[in-house]
């Protein structure tokens, strides 16, 4: 089966663009010219089965891998990133999923860690800690004390704490690896209030998941790649979760959507 | 930035008094969060440190209840324990190891260790004794060669572990070995000098002592300094929007700290007075307490000691983080060793030998920082060195030998790592760690 990808909603301007880029390893073709667009104030979900290439393509946009081949424009200018850091001065931050963050520091000190704010040599805490409320505050982060240790905070509010950090350098894009992965129920449901948070912001999000439900309750498009290659980008409010699960697995006679249909099924004659 | 949180608040954050966002504008930034257990005034304070200690935080706390048990068991066996004049000799005995010890505790921080500081230690008091004694050196020179040195092999310790990523525990257990071989090398065939008498470093070490007016007015100078400094700190945090400690507690602090400094002062007054070199010791410990706390450097040192990897990617430059804090953990063993020598007036193969090592480690532990990086202060030096020195000189004033006293360090330490251990599982348990 085919997937014809939907046009883009119009009106809206592309951040960033990939055109054709590719990634080796060895003898492995992780990416092969890949095409992405990527626009302000939406949130664009990247899914695809494990090995599908998510990761390496993050990591290139990230600056973890330079790419073999293609190009990478980031408003509107032809760049190439290679290392995190060029990648963090474009602005393009990226929250891996391991976050990163130091539990034995505190909030204010792992949101500011390698950009302290300082009043000549000496920390500026209190001006460190008066930003930090502002700044939670605007992501109605429900964070209830920045001076505890990030350790004896809960997996939502660290990746909380992760996300606002990265929105510390005024990037215009930001790419969020499995943000939900290891959340509950309510957690998930706050990082995604979050989310749309960044995306009334005006920031470009690209999101990692796994969770079909959570990138159906967020995302504006999805891009589905498949054994390192585009498998169609689809605009979430004109898309069935099916038509996605079949983009991922690359048929629609798989397990997957057989269970799906057989539960549909089943549910229209229970009722 | 534009602040969307305004229209949400009232629901997001339903506040028992009433209109939420004008409850909101009341309170400090800081203090918002209803699920903010409140706390005011003196009694917060308390309540506040009580549930730390209690979530497994123990800070100082241990060292200074086992520094004071340690203290009453010796004044019951022996009444002289806690004379003046024996107190006197504590400061000067507690110096060179407390040093030594302040490096130790920034390796520490980093979950690193130095086995070598007391073979470093012997080096630099080596390499003084031949530049100055035999080579006829200038005395400022001479030190600045013993310095020098440690800084010297610090930085090598750093490359070494930056570049190859040597555990830090076999190269200074190599230098452990090879500095104390460096160092016999060094004094030669003798083994043994005297420095002399009249020398200023001796004079330093061993007769300079703070005039009482001077010692009085130093200590009120500091407590001035830090009643200022709170106040200061107060009125930048009112300003910022956020919650600020009140008068009353910062008098509290300040008293107590007023006594915490004026009782020892009046016991050593009772004697010589209050040595010269030991507080050169409290300047070092306040000064690197300083430096942990309240830089960019301390603050990447702690970071890295957490994790190692999140601070890399923070954008910390982690080898110069490395090789930095073993430069100066070999540069106070360096200073240490030149302390101790000038407080023996000699330079022997025994200098930096023995013990010196391992108490200096032990000071670091026993006075709570902890062995598994990124938790401690530089004031722990300051602790467990006078916990390990009270209790060699406890035990020399009721004339045990060094058997007893190697065993009840060792038990000392074995206590101070297990509480270490027991409230790292503890903060684990409470979320703290």
């Amino acid at each position: 089966m085919t997937v014809t990808p939907t046009p883009a909603p119009v009106g809206t301007s592309t951040v960033l663009a990939l055109r054709g880029v590719s990634k080796r390893f060895g003898a492995v073709q992780a990416l092969k010219n890949i095409e992405l667009d990527v626009r302000a104030g939406e949130v664009l979900a990247l899914v695809g089965d494990n090995g599908a290439g998510k990761s390496t393509l993050v990591k290139t946009i990230a600056g973890v891998y330079t790419a073999d081949d293609g190009t990478m424009t980031f408003d509107g200018k032809d760049v190439r990133v290679g290392s995190p850091a060029e990648a963090q001065q474009l602005g393009i931050a990226t929250v891996f999923q391991d976050l990163a963050l130091c539990d034995n520091l505190d909030v204010v000190a792992n949101l500011y860690l390698g950009r302290e704010l300082r009043k000549g040599k000496v920390l500026d805490e209190v001006e460190m800690e008066r930003s930090s409320w502002e700044l939670l505050r605007q992501l109605s982060a429900k964070i209830p004390s920045v001076r505890i240790p990030v350790a004896s905070l809960s997996g939502g509010q660290r990746q909380t704490v992760a996300i606002a950090r990265s929105l510390l350098g005024q990037p215009k894009v930001v790419m969020l690896d499995e943000p939900t992965a290891a959340l509950g129920v309510a957690q998930t449901a706050e990082v995604l209030n979050l989310v749309e948070r960044l995306r009334e912001r005006g920031l470009a999000v690209i999101l990692i998941s796994h969770n079909m439900a959570d990138v159906m309750a967020v995302a504006d498009r999805v891009a589905v790649l498949r054994l390192g290659r585009n498998n169609g980008v689809f605009t979430v409010s004109e898309t069935k979760t099916q038509d996605i699960i079949a983009a991922i697995t690359g048929a629609t006679d798989n397990a997957v959507s057989e269970r799906a249909a057989r539960r549909t099924r089943e549910e229209g004659t229970a009722s | 930035m534009t602040l969307h949180g305004s229209e949400t608040r009232p629901q997001d954050t339903p506040r028992p008094a009433g209109n939420g966002n004008g409850a909101a504008a009341e309170l400090p930034a800081d203090l918002q969060d209803e699920r903010l257990i409140a706390s005011h005034g003196i009694g917060g304070a308390v309540s506040a440190f009580t549930a730390r200690l209690r979530s497994g935080d123990l800070g100082s706390v241990p060292v200074v209840v086992g520094l004071v048990i340690i203290w009453a068991v010796f004044q019951i066996a022996n009444s002289s324990f806690l004379s003046s004049r024996n107190l006197v000799n504590l400061t000067l005995q507690t110096t060179s190891v407390g040093v030594i010890a302040i490096g130790i505790v920034l390796v520490l921080l980093l979950g690193e260790i130095d086995l070598s500081v007391g073979s470093v230690s012997g080096l630099s008091a080596a390499v003084l004794g031949v530049t100055f004694v035999n080579q006829d050196w200038p005395l400022a020179l001479s030190l600045l060669a013993g310095v020098a040195l440690g800084l010297v092999i610090g930085l090598f310790y750093g490359a070494l572990y930056t570049r190859f990523g040597v555990p830090s525990f076999v190269i200074t257990l190599a230098g452990l070995l090879g500095f104390l071989g460096l160092q016999l090398l060094v004094l030669g065939k003798e083994g043994s000098l005297n420095l002399p008498f009249d020398s200023a470093l001796v004079g330093f070490a061993t007769r300079s002592f703070l005039s009482p007016a001077l010692a009085y007015g130093l200590v009120a100078v500091v407590v001035a300094v830090y009643v200022l400094t709170r106040l200061r700190g107060r009125g930048a945090r009112v300003a910022a929007g956020l919650s600020a400690a009140p008068n009353s507690v910062i008098a509290v602090k300040a008293g107590a700290l007023a006594v915490v400094l004026l009782v020892p002062v009046i016991i050593l007054n009772g004697d010589r007075g209050v040595s010269s070199m030991f507080l050169l010791f409290l300047g070092l410990v306040v000064a690197t307490d300083f430096a942990i706390r309240r830089t960019r450097w301390g603050r990447s040192v702690v970071a890295v000691g957490g994790n190692v990897e999140a601070a890399r990617r923070a954008g910390i430059n982690v080898r110069m983080i490395y090789l930095s804090v073993f430069a100066a953990c070999s540069t106070f063993a360096a200073v240490g060793g030149l302390l101790a020598a000038a407080r023996l007036v000699a330079v022997n193969q025994s200098s930096g030998g023995a013990d010196t090592n391992l108490n200096a480690i032990a000071a670091a532990v026993i006075g709570g920082t902890s062995l598994f990086g990124g938790r401690g202060s530089a004031y722990s030096a300051l602790l467990g060195a006078l916990v390990i020195m009270s209790i060699s000189n406890g035990l020399a004033l009721l004339s045990l030998d060094s058997s007893v006293r190697y065993m009840v360090t060792a038990g000392v330490l074995l206590i101070a790592v297990t509480i270490d251990s027991l409230s790292r599982r503890s903060r684990q348990a409470h979320g703290r760690a």
